[in-house]
């Protein structure tokens, strides 16, 4: 009886810790700044769409967005593509070679991205690439190979030996078995992979400022961060900011969250 | 099974770009560590170990490794038992139970930029809900200045992090729980066990490898913050807040010490390898499946 009173109690309290500044932000948005002043907890008197027409006219806004989803679809979709290559290469290979290719990708897993910053930067300033979003997709793609390889060849590695194997019988060549086989059973797999490195790839911060700076190449991060700069004692215009680069990532979770799940359990085992 | 040379083929891309923009530039990172480049003048001299001298020598460099372990232990602590007493009560696969594990994920798929802003606000010493409602509750002796104290800054700003990752612990511990055999706690049960002592003596020991992951995990993830940190205090009040990462990153990019910053990238390497290799050992010998 105690105990379940004390794990509703556990309930609502992180409820409210969790979800508290969320819905404050939000209500803090529909705020006008002298209502804001007077009243900084309260709930809005009226709903007032003021912030959000100012960003959307006066910030290029859609351009921000337009940028994040142009670097993170295309970096999602090439890493995707090249690391499932690897990985379905990883479980064709013989045992001690495949150990050996898998440790060489998993390595870099060892390697946090803060270490190849000052490289980075001065290579792709050498290669002309800096201020480009292609640029910054390739240096992103490249990054998270060692986290895709790893996390689609633990998946692949369930696959049933036997169907490659009759497949292959019947004289199915390596592509065939690549995208007529391991791909569409391994459909699920690369949806959560998608959706992990979504998240990493749609709120980095680091690459991005140290890639590009042109006020038409920022992607939502750096631009909130240029926002605050312009907003910086007015919580309601920034905390709209805030909920215009969020908003988008939590309706697709709404809608994805079995795969944002399941992409966390498969890349935790090893971060 | 026969093995067409198609293969090879398969890996030729993401190798090639894995060489050139990964391994190439952590080599090069390595041996810029050995020179007094600036990043700017065309030419540089290689000096030897003097930068990890000078680095040894450093204060900052120094205050950033304390800071970022008493930023790691905060986070570890916080959020291994707070997400376990989650996942605890919410391991049910009841609706209810499934749709606030959700909710408490939300805040892991937010970039921390947000979550660094949205915090900032809160933590607002006049107009932030923190303080606002200390003094609502009749306890304004509670109130601070949470990012500008300099013996609090580097807590709030932990707290912050352990707030937006509980979720995604949550999640690992009830894939944890789901995996220990019903029919054990279940005989437990029978044979007159208390819920104290199913807890301390099934669900603990086989949970130990759930739990395993969630600190390595979270470890890893404390020593790479960086963006948190960047966005709410930029490494401030008087470096009360610097972690090795914004070490890193303003070394080489607000004084231009290339050649430094490269030798602190290089400890810090040195440093996650240590804790991923000691994690990788935790993990074999307990050997989890979920």
């Amino acid at each position: 009886m105690w105990i379940r009173i004390a794990g509703w109690g556990l309930l609502a309290v992180f409820a409210v810790i969790i979800l508290g500044p969320l819905l404050l932000v939000l209500s803090t948005s529909f705020k006008t700044t002298p209502q804001f002043i007077t009243d900084p907890l309260g709930i809005p008197p009226s709903l007032s769409f003021h912030n959000y027409i100012t960003i959307f006219q006066g910030q290029q806004m859609w351009r921000y967005i337009s940028n994040s989803a142009i670097v993170t679809g295309s970096s999602v979709f090439i890493e995707l593509v090249i690391s499932g290559m690897i990985a379905y290469g990883i479980t064709r290979l013989g045992r001690l070679t495949s150990t050996v290719v898998f440790g060489f990708f998993a390595l870099g897993m060892m390697i946090p991205s803060q270490v190849n910053i000052i490289p980075i930067y001065l290579l792709v300033n050498r290669l002309g690439w800096n201020n480009s979003l292609s640029g910054l997709t390739a240096v992103t793609v490249a990054m998270l190979i060692p986290l895709s390889v790893f996390m689609l060849t633990g998946f692949m590695r369930t696959l049933p030996k036997e169907m490659m194997e009759a497949a292959s019988i019947d004289g199915a060549g390596e592509w065939r078995l690549l995208t007529q086989i391991a791909v569409p059973l391994c459909a699920p797999f690369f949806a959560a992979t998608a959706a992990f490195l979504f998240v990493i790839v749609w709120n980095d911060l680091l690459f991005p400022m140290l890639l590009v700076n042109g006020s038409d190449k920022l992607t939502l991060p750096l631009a909130m961060l240029r926002f605050r700069g312009e907003y910086v004692t007015d919580y309601p215009m920034l905390l709209t900011g805030v909920t215009i680069a969020t908003i988008p990532m939590v309706i697709m979770f709404v809608f994805l969250q079995r795969y944002f799940i399941s992409g966390t359990l498969a890349g935790a085992v090893k971060g | 099974m026969r093995r067409s040379k198609l293969i090879y083929i398969f890996f030729l891309p993401g190798t090639l770009l894995y060489l050139f923009l990964f391994i190439y530039p952590s080599l090069t990172g390595l041996y810029y560590s050995f020179t007094d480049w600036d990043g700017l003048s065309p030419s540089y001299r290689f000096v030897g170990t003097d930068n990890y001298v000078r680095l040894s020598e450093d204060i900052v460099f120094r205050k950033a490794f304390v800071n970022n372990l008493k930023f790691m232990l905060f986070v570890v602590a916080a959020q291994t038992l707070i997400s376990l007493l989650l996942a605890l009560r919410l391991a049910g696969n009841t609706k209810v139970n499934v749709a606030l594990r959700s909710l408490y994920f939300i805040p892991t798929i937010i970039s921390s930029v947000a979550v660094g802003f949205i915090w900032t606000f809160v933590y607002d010493p006049t107009q932030g809900a923190l303080n606002l409602m200390f003094a609502k509750a009749g306890l304004p002796n509670l109130a601070q200045n949470w990012l500008g104290n300099m013996n609090m800054a580097i807590f709030s700003v932990a707290a912050v992090q352990a707030w937006a990752h509980i979720g995604q612990m949550v999640i690992l511990f009830v894939a944890g729980i789901q995996a220990i055999p019903k029919e054990l706690l279940e005989s437990a049960k029978l044979d007159g066990g208390s819920r104290l002592q199913i807890f301390t003596k099934i669900m603990w020991p086989l949970l130990a490898p759930a739990a395993a992951i969630v600190v390595s995990y979270t470890t890893i993830q404390s020593f790479k913050a960086f963006d948190l940190v960047f966005t709410m205090t930029g490494g401030g009040p008087a470096y009360s807040t610097e972690i090795l990462t914004t070490f890193i990153y303003s070394s080489a990019f607000t004084n231009y010490s290339f050649g430094l910053a490269s030798a602190g990238s290089v400890v810090f390497l040195v440093l996650i390898s240590v804790i991923t290799f000691l994690q990788f050992r935790v993990l074999r010998t307990d050997r989890i499946t979920y």
